[in-house]
């Protein structure tokens, strides 16, 4: 592969090129080598400074980035919403000159703003990486689902991939759409029509309110959380009507073709868009993700970490 | 990276048969040094250190009739240049055949210069487990050696300047004949 990287900043997938996303999946199958030694540390951001800046309340995001950067040897502080100054008024902006005082190398920015990681990489010498901004994207998640679509099929392109649930408020499946697009998968959403509107046509994606029709074709099926608290008003009758409409339910995974991978960024509402016994099931890859965001992570942090400034 | 014009500077060194000999005298002198070659993992740095290992494998079948164990040592993770360039190497995964305790690892590259590629080799095997000996073979040894390390195996002792450049180039690798070149700059 002749592609380098040359960001020092990873915001989102639409402005990545596909072979710089390749190249991010390559470098992912080096770190998950690492996982697998004696000494599962290397010393490759050996003196650098992470400060994991979480917003918006996340674990396991946020635990991943942070055992990332410890097997990169590198230094983390975590700053939580809760904790910080922003509770107190203080600026976006001021927030983030402040970090940069404590010559931080590398900032992980989760915000409930859209845009905020941009803003934040357009004004500081340090790395931004977006671990999720708003509605807009989390583009460690999409490379996590990408480097495990092709773990488990040996390739992404012309495979039909299936994003089901909550797509209006979601990150992640913007994320996953650009991904997935730039690597020539064909992509199907499928939800409510209030959580799934035409518009998303337009980026070159189906779009489909009838998942018994669309699981039997599909390649990979992606399941997104409901994700309760982004919700200002109703966007579905109830739970009930969900789960009966559009809920990978027992019965309903008996149409997906044998091979098809059952995936859900986390967490999961076990009984809501997935049953407990498809989660846990042959065909669900949702513990590998989990291992793979690690090896993922630990790339995107050596590749926009390791360049100079 | 692309192969570049041998310009009107450039000499050669060895050509395809020359390398060919150096590796197999390499292959011998890794058979006299090793009474039991089952011990032995070959390791080579990518993409040159791995073919390189490749042929002196075939030429230790050739010579003793086994087959040594072969692995891949990639380096740049721990590398001790990361943050100081603008453009970072690709990073390769790593495969060596574990528990490496009691075993002799050989790390096989192209070039050896300062030392520094070999040094991070050190440091990537040992986070595998304690081999019982490391050693060194390459192809061309150029001097100019930042840190305390010298080579087991050498295929070609060669003097250069600091401003001189080897060219290696692998069949395999470059798509171009077998052949070691000095290009003064």
């Amino acid at each position: 592969m002749t592609t380098r990287w040359t960001r020092k900043d990873l915001l989102g997938l639409r402005e990545l090129t596909a072979d710089e996303i390749n190249l991010v999946l390559e470098t992912t199958n080096a770190f998950k080598q690492v996982g697998r030694r004696e000494i599962k540390k290397v010393p490759a951001l050996r003196g650098k400074t992470l400060i994991n800046f979480f917003v918006e309340p996340s674990t396991r995001t946020r635990t991943s980035f942070e055992l990332a950067a410890f097997r990169l040897s590198a230094d983390v502080i975590n700053i939580a919403a809760t904790t910080s100054s922003l509770t107190k008024g203080e600026t976006l902006k001021d927030t983030a000159r402040n970090l940069e005082a404590l010559h931080a190398d590398i900032i992980v920015l989760r915000h409930s703003s859209a845009g905020a990681p941009q803003f934040l990489a357009n004004r500081l010498q340090a790395s931004v990486i977006n671990a999720g901004d708003g509605a807009h994207e989390h583009p460690t998640q999409a490379l996590l689902d990408l480097y495990t679509i092709r773990e488990h099929r040996g390739k992404i392109a012309g495979l039909h991939v299936a994003i089901i649930g909550d797509i209006l408020f979601s990150r992640v499946a913007r994320s996953n759409i650009f991904g997935l697009l730039k690597l020539g998968a064909r992509v199907t959403l499928v939800g409510p029509s209030t959580l799934v509107p035409r518009e998303f046509e337009k980026l070159g994606v189906e779009v489909s309110y009838h998942i018994d029709e669309v699981l039997p074709k599909v390649d990979v099926v992606n399941l997104l959380r409901i994700q309760h608290e982004r919700q200002r008003r109703e966007y579905f009758p109830g739970l009930g009507e969900y789960i009966r409409l559009f809920g990978l339910t027992k019965q309903r995974a008996k149409l997906l073709k044998p091979d098809c991978l059952v995936m859900h960024p986390g967490p999961i509402n076990r009984g809501v868009e997935i049953d407990s016994e498809v989660a846990d099931g042959l065909q669900s890859v949702i513990l590998d993700q989990v291992t793979n965001g690690l090896a993922t992570r630990m790339a995107v942090l050596y590749l926009c970490g390791g360049i100079a400034a | 990276m692309k192969p570049k014009q041998n310009s009107s500077t450039a000499t050669a060194i060895l050509d395809a048969e020359a390398m060919r000999r150096a590796l197999r005298r390499i292959a011998h002198e890794i058979v006299e040094g090793n009474s039991n070659l089952e011990t032995v993992v070959l390791a080579g740095i990518p993409s040159r250190g791995v073919e390189i290992a490749r042929r002196i494998s075939a030429f230790i079948r050739e010579i003793a009739n086994v087959d040594v164990d072969s692995g891949i040592i990639d380096v740049a993770m721990h590398r001790d240049d990361v943050g100081t360039r603008k453009e970072l190497p690709v990073v390769h995964a790593s495969k060596l055949p574990v528990p490496l305790e009691d075993r002799t690892v050989i790390i096989v590259d192209d070039v050896l210069y300062t030392g520094r590629t070999v040094r991070a080799a050190m440091d990537a095997i040992n986070s595998f487990g304690r081999p019982a000996r490391i050693q060194l073979a390459v192809l061309v040894d150029r001097g100019h050696r930042e840190l305390p390390i010298r080579p087991d195996y050498v295929g070609k002792n060669l003097p250069t300047a600091t401003r001189e450049q080897i060219q290696v180039r692998l069949q395999e690798t470059d798509n171009e004949p077998d052949g070691v070149y000095l290009q003064k700059q």
